[in-house]
């Protein structure tokens, strides 16, 4: 499904976030990339996502090379994935209801879906109670639960979590990581990047460990390696 | 489809202007300002346009007709003046109406009506009062009638006895001078007025939409496409504009009341009030329409700028 081709990417001035990545992901799968800061983690889903393009080498999303994507189509693969990021990144004028239908009215879903479908997936993440208050009025795990109910409203292919724990503390963190387990047991690929080593050693999935832009381990049921 | 977006994209438009409330309001402030600068500019052309008009209005040449005229051939004078490409009118005041005129004129000056009425016959004689489209066209009308024999002071055909033109001649060219730069300045000062309300407003909108260049940031990772980011921004824009488009109309109307009252002091009476009332319609098109070109305008850039990088 993922496919990064000996992916090197260097930025303008001159560090080196990834040196010749090769990687593959399947359908369905749970992968967390670990890492220290500066590993390229970052780097890496900022290539997927097609926020930015390698140096050299391919990124490929179900056999698309991402490289090759016209600028006015990048929005329709973003649709495809759901997007999870450690500041939670909400539209802070907009009322935690507002923010998961956002996502639903850009992919051009009915007003009809969108009154049936947001109640139901912040049901899921347990915020039905704040529905209606602002992300200035929600707790740091409560804005993350708003922000995978929003990713992962439009049943993404791939929800892509970087660093989604960082910010919060070690009750609302195992909260989040059972919700990216269920959502991986419902089918959809997970790429979680951490460096939390409870979270990893937790959910005995595959871990991919980087270090200076390079992948040291690659171990199917991994464990925190650092 | 096309529908559900349009209508989305205004509910966000609206939603977001009514949350924003701080930034909203002083980007309406500020859309005042350079609001009522137009709408400034648009009274002031008014202003010139009339005071230049009263002026021209009043400048004139009047042929003084010889006494011993005879009604035709005065007729006859005026349809070849009025033949005449620069003559716009010719008005014919017969020695009785003038008479007329310079008694009720002179009513409360006994003197005169009493040295008039011992005097007799009618003394003064019949006028033509020629009348250019330009001020700069006088010459050419005063040239026209000392170069036609029949018509020229002193021939003995000459029906004319007297041409003011020579008298008013320094005052007219001075006149027509003045009318011409103020037009000159009048045209500049609209081109630099617009110009800096523009900048001021494209600032103020690029400014509001800075503020929000993460949010834009946000919804470009959710997915959403170029227009449906932009859409709000632009209804938002012209909201600004029309809100500050009613609050400068409104604010206009005193504005011009107290005007009226202070320019009638060293002009005759320029009526801004009254000008503003009977051009309402125009003024507030204007207005209304320049009030949301500028918001749909500048957020419609200001946003392009965070929307280009991938």
């Amino acid at each position: 499904m993922i496919y990064f081709d000996s992916v090197s990417k260097t930025y303008p001035d001159g560090t080196t976030a990834l040196d010749a990545v090769t990687l593959s992901v399947k359908q369905g799968e749970f992968v967390s990339i670990v890492g220290h800061s500066g590993a390229g983690k970052t780097t890496l889903v900022k290539l997927l996502l097609g926020e930015d393009h390698p140096t050299s080498g391919s990124v490929s999303f179900d056999s698309v090379n991402l490289k090759k994507i016209k600028a006015k189509d990048v929005p329709k693969l973003r649709r495809r994935i759901g997007v999870i990021f450690q500041d939670f990144r909400l539209l802070p004028n907009k009322t935690a209801y507002e923010n998961v239908a956002f996502a639903m009215e850009v992919a051009g879903k009915s007003d009809e879906e969108i009154a049936s479908d947001v109640p139901h997936v912040l049901e899921l993440v347990d915020l039905t109670k704040k529905m209606w208050n602002f992300p200035r009025q929600l707790s740091g795990g409560e804005l993350q639960r708003v922000a995978i109910a929003r990713a992962i409203v439009n049943h993404p292919d791939l929800i892509i979590a970087d660093e989604p724990t960082g910010n919060l503390d070690p009750i609302n963190t195992y909260e989040i990581v059972q919700i990216l387990k269920k959502i991986n047991d419902m089918g959809t690929t997970v790429i979680l990047t951490t460096h939390n080593k409870g979270v990893v050693e937790a959910l005995g999935k595959r871990v991919i460990t980087m270090d200076h832009g390079r992948i040291t381990r690659d171990d199917s049921m991994g464990k925190y390696a650092l | 489809m096309l529908w559900t977006t349009l209508k989305r994209i205004i509910k966000a438009g609206f939603i977001s202007f009514w949350r924003n409330g701080s930034v909203s309001l002083s980007a309406v402030f500020v859309m005042i300002i350079a609001l009522s600068m137009i709408a400034s500019t648009l009274l002031i052309t008014a202003f010139l346009g009339t005071t230049l008009k009263d002026l021209q209005d009043k400048i004139d040449i009047n042929i003084y007709i010889d006494t011993k005229a005879s009604e035709s051939a005065i007729m006859d004078l005026k349809k070849q003046l009025e033949t005449l490409p620069e003559v716009k009118t010719v008005v014919y005041t017969s020695r009785e109406q003038v008479l007329e005129n310079f008694r009720t004129r002179h009513e409360n000056d006994h003197r005169i009506i009493q040295a008039l009425d011992e005097i007799g016959n009618n003394p003064l004689p019949a006028t033509l009062a020629v009348k250019a489209r330009e001020p700069s066209q006088y010459v050419g009308i005063a040239n026209f009638l000392s170069n036609k024999s029949e018509l020229s002071t002193g021939s003995t055909l000459s029906i004319v006895s007297k041409v003011n033109y020579e008298d008013n001649k320094d005052s007219i060219e001075s006149l027509s001078k003045l009318i011409v730069g103020v037009k000159k300045f009048g045209s500049i000062i609209t081109a630099i007025m617009i110009g800096i309300s523009i900048l001021i407003t494209f600032n103020t909108i690029r400014l509001a939409i800075f503020i929000a260049r993460d949010e834009i940031g946000v919804m470009r990772l959710v997915g959403g496409s170029n227009e449906y980011i932009r859409g709000p921004f632009v209804v938002e824009g012209i909201l600004y504009g029309l809100v500050s488009a009613f609050l400068t109309l409104i604010l206009f109307y005193p504005i011009t009341y107290w005007l009226k009252n202070t320019t009638q002091v060293f002009y005759g009476g320029v009526d801004l009030l009254h000008y503003f009332v009977a051009n309402f319609v125009q003024i507030f098109l204007i207005i209304v329409l320049s009030g949301i070109a500028l918001g749909a305008v500048s957020s419609y850039l200001a946003v392009r700028k965070y929307l280009t990088s991938k």
